[in-house]
């Protein structure tokens, strides 16, 4: 269990998160949507350890194996098996883990020579060999075709299906609907709605979250 | 070394004078670029992996540093290395030894300065994904200095062409002794002086070919990189 506690994230003037409270429980893969600026990258950065809150606290129960993979993953200047052996934990599964992500034939490609989708589903396997309980995903499938989207899809259904915990940022409702038991819609550095995603979709949530839904929100905040 | 030849002619001959110039010059400054890459690479990785107060002060200065004329390196590692200096009693004075300690002198700063940057540039592309790895600190430095070796031994050839084509340093302290501490660059000074220009032109031929090679060497490890590492 991760849990934010009124935390608050500055940069600045600028508050990225405000006075957030929020519970990741095992099991329930959750999807966190809003409009750009919400928040969602934030707390998925505060939750992975990678930015300290500027005021409340982030609990963690019993330091769950956590990894992430960014909407533009970072390849070593490795080749492709190389960058899933820096990060394994426990027995060497390189094999295993490519052929799951369906790169074998490019094991010894250096890895910043994949196209994106390879590139986002190498990042994948290389987020599982840590063997995580927690696996944070921001805006996975961003910057991908529909054919790689749907591979990067099914990947994350198998890894739900295998008991590992999904956190997610997305835009595409539609894969927020296919993939998430629990949706968070964040607004502002706040939370808007938790809701499980059958409710979310069926409630009028009223205000800002009507629109961001139906397509209208603004740019601006007020 | 035989009258009347020409420069080209003492370089084809493989000119026994020549070449024992050229053979000894390599030496110190390999040895010089070497011990600067030893000490220039880790001071650089530390620098650009840690935040501490007067660090911007400190890059300033070493990248001053890349700047210094090579007599005052020298005349300085004179005045430590000479019968009077704290370093006297090591006897090192007009040596070979002292030629490359004051290369090393030269091209520590140069090293370290582009070492620094290149490993800070790649920390920077992989801060995140390290950190989420929890990936410790020495695992930190050893994954940035293997993953910009290429770049890194570019920034040694680079100090390695500058020790090999400077004079100033090594006449100071090593004497430009004929057969013991004469090196390419004080040759030709020396030579050029006398009016014996065919030499200082074959020396200063084998020069030009080193620096060509040198640089070469540093296109072609780059493309290395860019084939082996994407």
């Amino acid at each position: 269990m991760i849990g934010f506690v009124e935390v608050t994230v500055s940069v600045g003037t600028v508050t990225l998160l405000d006075r957030l409270t929020l519970t990741i429980a095992p099991g329930a893969p959750t999807v966190l949507i809003g409009p750009n600026g919400a928040g969602k990258t934030t707390v998925l950065r505060a939750a992975m350890g990678l930015l300290q809150p500027t005021s409340g606290r982030i609990v963690r129960d019993g330091e769950p194996r956590r990894a992430i993979v960014f909407q533009r993953p970072t390849m070593l200047r490795r080749t492709v098996e190389a960058n899933i052996r820096y990060a394994m934990v426990g027995a060497d599964r390189t094999r295993e883990l490519l052929a799951l992500v369906g790169l074998e034939h490019a094991a010894t490609r250096p890895a910043r020579r994949l196209s994106g989708g390879e590139q986002q589903r190498l990042a994948l396997a290389r987020s599982w060999s840590v063997r995580p309980s927690i696996l944070f995903l921001d805006e996975p499938t961003a910057n991908l075709d529909p054919s790689a989207k749907k591979e990067v899809e099914a990947l994350l259904a198998a890894f739900i299906a295998e008991g590992m915990t999904i956190v997610m940022s997305t835009h595409n409702l539609g894969q927020a609907k296919r993939l998430a038991t629990r949706i968070v819609y964040m607004d502002g550095g706040r939370i808007g709605a938790d809701l499980p995603t059958a409710q979310f979709f069926a409630e009028r949530l009223g205000g800002r979250a009507d629109l961001f839904l139906k397509g209208d929100l603004s740019w601006s905040l007020e | 070394m035989p009258e009347n030849l020409s420069a080209l002619d003492l370089v084809l001959t493989g000119d026994p004078a020549l070449f024992a110039i050229v053979r000894l010059a390599l030496i110190v400054s390999l040895s010089a670029a070497l011990l600067a890459a030893l000490v220039g690479v880790p001071l650089g990785a530390a620098i650009a992996l840690s935040s501490f107060r007067g660090r911007d002060a400190l890059i300033v200065f070493l990248n001053a540093m890349m700047g210094l004329p090579p007599v005052v390196i020298g005349l300085v590692v004179y005045l430590a290395l000479s019968r009077s200096g704290p370093l006297g009693s090591w006897g090192l004075l007009f040596t070979p030894q002292a030629m490359v300690i004051a290369q090393t002198i030269l091209v520590t700063p140069i090293i370290a300065a582009l070492a620094r940057q290149t490993i800070e540039d790649l920390w920077l592309e992989y801060r995140d994904e390290l950190t989420a790895m929890e990936v410790g600190p020495l695992r930190r430095l050893a994954t940035l200095v293997w993953d910009a070796r290429f770049s890194l031994i570019t920034a040694l050839l680079a100090g390695f062409g500058r020790a090999a084509a400077e004079v100033g340093a090594v006449i100071i302290v090593g004497g430009n002794i004929e057969g013991f501490t004469r090196t390419m660059t004080t040759a030709i000074a020396l030579e050029t002086s006398k009016g014996n220009l065919p030499l200082a032109i074959g020396l200063g031929l084998v020069l030009i070919a080193i620096v060509v090679i040198v640089n070469a060497l540093a296109w072609a490890f780059r493309r290395a990189a860019e084939r082996l590492s994407g």
